[in-house]
């Protein structure tokens, strides 16, 4: 590592410990410091403790071979995650609250199908007119399929983030990894003040 | 709410989304609350001469009630801020400058007076600034702007040109208002003592009228290839670099004594090391900081850009090395670590809508 590296790896861990829910935006409309308060001001969870809590709820009871469970988990950088534990594909998509911090959805870059993904990379971006914002992977795994129609119909993603506008599948390669995750009603109160 | 140069503004206004108010500003009419901005009078025997001391515009042959757009230079031709400058009377002129800007122009104004009128310029009597505090600032934009305005006036706004200001009766009121404005559509600015700017807002902002936030604000500027200070210009850059030597007189290009002259002078002469130009992109947009490439070399970085919503594609505007700048050039940048192709593309995107009579 060159000597001017690690200061550089601290202010990000910094910053990724201050601002634990924050969209990472790469640039804004006006001055960037200011577009950057809003949305983590808009998006960042009033509470920073709530970043590593830990999924508590009893995995539910599967009798086996009868049934499938989809379990739907979200992240602090408001992505959420739909498990099929039959297909072991976890369908990603930004959050409905995401997209209303954004606005109107022009853009969407996805990631490549085959794309090995470990949990928190970064896996495209979603673009508005007044800033981009990047999509991490909640989950580790394979990109098994992309949403071809958000090129064509971006504005999917605010009419129905969570169904239609889905991103990608990721085939989960350690599904332990959603109990690290928060349920639907963790998420909400991530962000509720 | 956003925090804007110490204000509270709003970025929309309910659940109008930034495209459709956009658009609405476009097709019919917006009205912007720019209350924030810096709005001040200029008076004394040798305003126009202060003025062009401390801009390089010809404000002497510049008519009465007219505007012109310029730019305060420090003393390297580096530009502090960008400005609206209408003209009076040889020795009245009401200024409106950026409200990021306010304490480093009130500075420079306040220090640029006291030695002005410290010589023998003040020999008839001192140059004189007046800050319009709490004054309101509202910009009524939009092809339908005109006809809303004119229902509400005797004054025939047939005859307020592009770039020319009247006082103008308006229900009772009676308003500086200047036709122009940071859309590139028809409009006016509109001057509004403190306490009567809620009731005309009120009077302005019935249907068709839309109130516009600072989002869509931003994007129909850029549209019109409009800069902004902060993003597009600062004190580092002169306005022959920024493309703005049409601010500069042309009489005064050569001789003209103001702050800053001989910074320009030689980017006149020589050619300025880097441009201001337009693209369009291909694929995602790109933001404030991205860096522009030809082959392998960095020649420059974006300083503006959104996907516009009057076009469908991504434009941007940025600097790049001199001779990269003829439209038409191709380039390219970086996105999120990918290459994605540039063309240098003449501003404004949008052609502008101007009444001119």
């Amino acid at each position: 590592m060159s000597r001017s590296g690690l200061p550089h790896l601290i202010f990000f861990a910094f910053v990724r410990w201050f601002y634990p829910g924050s969209f990472l935006i790469t640039s804004s409309w006006f001055r960037s410091s200011h577009m950057q308060s809003i949305l983590r001001r808009t998006l960042a969870p009033s509470n920073p403790l709530l970043r590593c809590q830990v999924n508590v709820t009893p995995r539910a009871f599967r009798p086996f071979g009868l049934r499938t469970i989809v379990t739907k988990k979200y992240t602090v950088e408001h992505e959420c995650v739909s498990f099929d534990d039959s297909t072991g594909l976890g369908v990603i998509s930004i959050t409905d609250h995401a997209q209303s911090s954004l606005g109107d959805v022009v853009f969407v870059e996805l990631p490549q199908v085959g794309t090995v993904v470990a949990q928190h990379d970064q896996i495209g971006a979603v673009e508005s007119v007044k800033a981009a914002s990047d999509i991490y992977a909640p989950v580790s795994g394979q990109v098994e399929e992309i949403n071809e129609t958000l090129a064509d119909q971006p504005g999917l993603l605010n009419k129905s983030p969570e169904e239609k506008g889905w991103l990608c599948k990721i085939k989960l390669s350690d599904p332990s990894e959603l109990e690290k995750l928060m349920n639907k009603e963790e998420y909400e109160a991530s962000y509720e003040h | 709410m956003v925090p804007f140069a110490g204000y509270s503004m709003p970025l929309s206004y309910g659940d109008v989304g930034q495209v459709a108010s956009h658009n609405h500003v476009r097709t019919d009419a917006g009205l912007f609350d720019v209350g924030h901005m810096v709005q001040s009078n200029f008076r004394g025997p040798t305003a126009t001469q202060f003025l062009e001391w401390l801009t390089p515009s010809s404000l002497s042959s510049l008519k009465p009630y007219s505007s012109t757009l310029s730019v305060i230079l420090n003393e390297k031709g580096g530009i502090i801020d960008d400005t609206i400058v209408t003209k009076h009377a040889e020795d009245a002129f009401y200024v409106v400058t950026n409200a990021g800007r306010r304490d480093r122009d009130l500075a420079w104004f306040t220090e640029k007076l006291e030695q002005w009128n410290s010589t023998e310029h003040a020999k008839n009597g001192p140059v004189e600034m007046e800050v319009l505090e709490n004054w309101g600032l509202i910009a009524l934009q939009g092809p339908r702007a005109a006809s809303y305005l004119q229902a509400l006036t005797s004054f025939d706004l047939q005859k307020l040109t592009f770039g020319t200001s009247a006082f103008v009766p308006l229900e009772g009121f009676n308003l500086h208002v200047a036709r122009g404005g940071y859309t590139g559509e028809d409009g006016f600015e509109i001057s509004i003592p403190p306490s009567e700017t809620v009731e005309v807002a009120k009077i302005l902002s019935k249907y068709p009228v839309q109130l516009t936030g600072l989002g869509a604000r931003d994007s129909l500027r850029l549209e019109a290839g409009m800069c902004l200070y902060g993003n597009d210009l600062d004190e580092d850059t002169t306005p022959v670099e920024a493309g703005l030597s049409w601010v500069i007189g042309k009489e005064r290009k050569e001789s003209g004594e103001f702050i800053g002259a001989e910074g320009v002078r030689e980017h006149l002469k020589n050619g300025p090391p880097r441009r201001r130009v337009g693209f369009i992109i291909e694929g995602a947009p790109a933001r404030q900081g991205a860096k522009i490439f030809s082959g392998t070399e960095q020649i420059g970085t974006i300083t503006s850009g959104i996907p516009s919503p009057t076009l469908n594609k991504n434009i941007a505007m940025g600097y790049v090395r001199n001779g990269f700048h003829k439209k038409g050039t191709e380039l390219e940048v970086e996105v999120r670590n990918r290459r994605r192709q540039a063309v240098v593309t003449s501003m404004p995107f949008v052609k502008p809508n101007y009444w001119r009579g």
